[in-house]
């Protein structure tokens, strides 16, 4: 499995993941560096997401927007507050209106990303910590239009397939 | 799923409650065991009532439960209240399961 751990503290309303990726440290810093892959991840199939901006340097912003099953628009913004590639990236993630402005009231989160190298693998360790419960239960809304195990399970078998570079 | 469940009134308790350091703080220590009022307000460096008030807040998120014992309140934890907060962050650890496999899928092309 990919996802080798988790840690949630609930009293602290901080989320842990810890994931272990069968390649370079540099390629899996790609996924958040290149837009066009992040957007691949970022949105469950359900809610695609599409990132309209994307400045990749410390203080520079990320725009997208998320597209559900009935054609409706979420947008997003992040804040990109630190940026050490290929080994450490934070920023703030909030919600925005339909012009892509922040909407304060619906709260952020912060999230702190780490990459190292475990051999020829790499493990990514995510933390996430949210300050309102709107942004949750939103994040939640769209997230669980999924079915929870369906992309489970699929994992060890694209991995076991050939692998170009 | 719980989004449903959980009111917008009760989550907002909920999260209001656990923004404040002291009160997280009066949560773990009453998860170990129960504790008076007094006995809790002689651990921070503020009145009695402001304790009594953090208390009141931890109360209405349903994160403790206070009752009076002859002149004594006495808080202990509420332990639906603080699933209900762990079972929000189980929802979300999906979300980065779905994700992980996602980024996974993408390095497996090269």
């Amino acid at each position: 499995m990919t996802v080798i751990s988790s840690h949630k503290d609930a009293k602290a309303l901080s989320f842990t993941v810890v994931a272990e990726f069968d390649a370079g440290v540099e390629r899996v810093w790609q996924v958040w560096e290149d837009p066009r892959q992040l957007e691949r991840w970022w949105g469950p199939p359900t809610w695609p997401a599409t990132f309209d901006s994307h400045e990749f340097v410390s203080g520079g912003k990320a725009s997208y927007f998320m597209t559900g099953p009935g054609g409706e628009k979420s947008r997003g913004w992040w804040r990109f507050t630190a940026i050490e590639a290929p080994h450490r990236l934070e920023f703030d993630d909030g919600f925005a209106d339909e012009n892509g402005d922040p909407i304060p009231t619906m709260g952020t989160s912060h999230a702190v990303m780490r990459l190292e190298a475990i051999d020829n693998r790499t493990r990514m360790t995510m933390v996430s910590t949210f300050d309102s419960a709107e942004a949750l239960e939103k994040v939640l809304a769209m997230g669980m239009e999924e079915g929870m195990k369906q992309a489970l399970g699929q994992i060890d078998a694209i991995l076991a397939g050939s692998k170009v570079g | 799923m719980v989004v449903d469940e959980l009111r917008d009134a009760e989550l907002d308790r909920l999260f209001q409650a656990f923004a404040d350091a002291t009160r997280r703080d009066i949560v773990t220590r009453v998860t170990a065991g129960e504790y008076s009022v007094s006995r809790l307000a002689e651990h921070y460096a503020m009145s009695f009532a402001a304790v009594q008030k953090h208390v009141a807040v931890l109360e209405r998120a349903s994160l403790v439960t206070k009752e009076k014992r002859g002149r004594e309140q006495i808080v202990r934890a509420h332990h639906d209240g603080l699933q209900r907060a762990r079972r929000l962050l189980d929802e979300y650890e999906s979300i980065w399961r779905q994700r992980a496999d996602r980024i996974a899928d993408i390095l497996a092309e090269g």
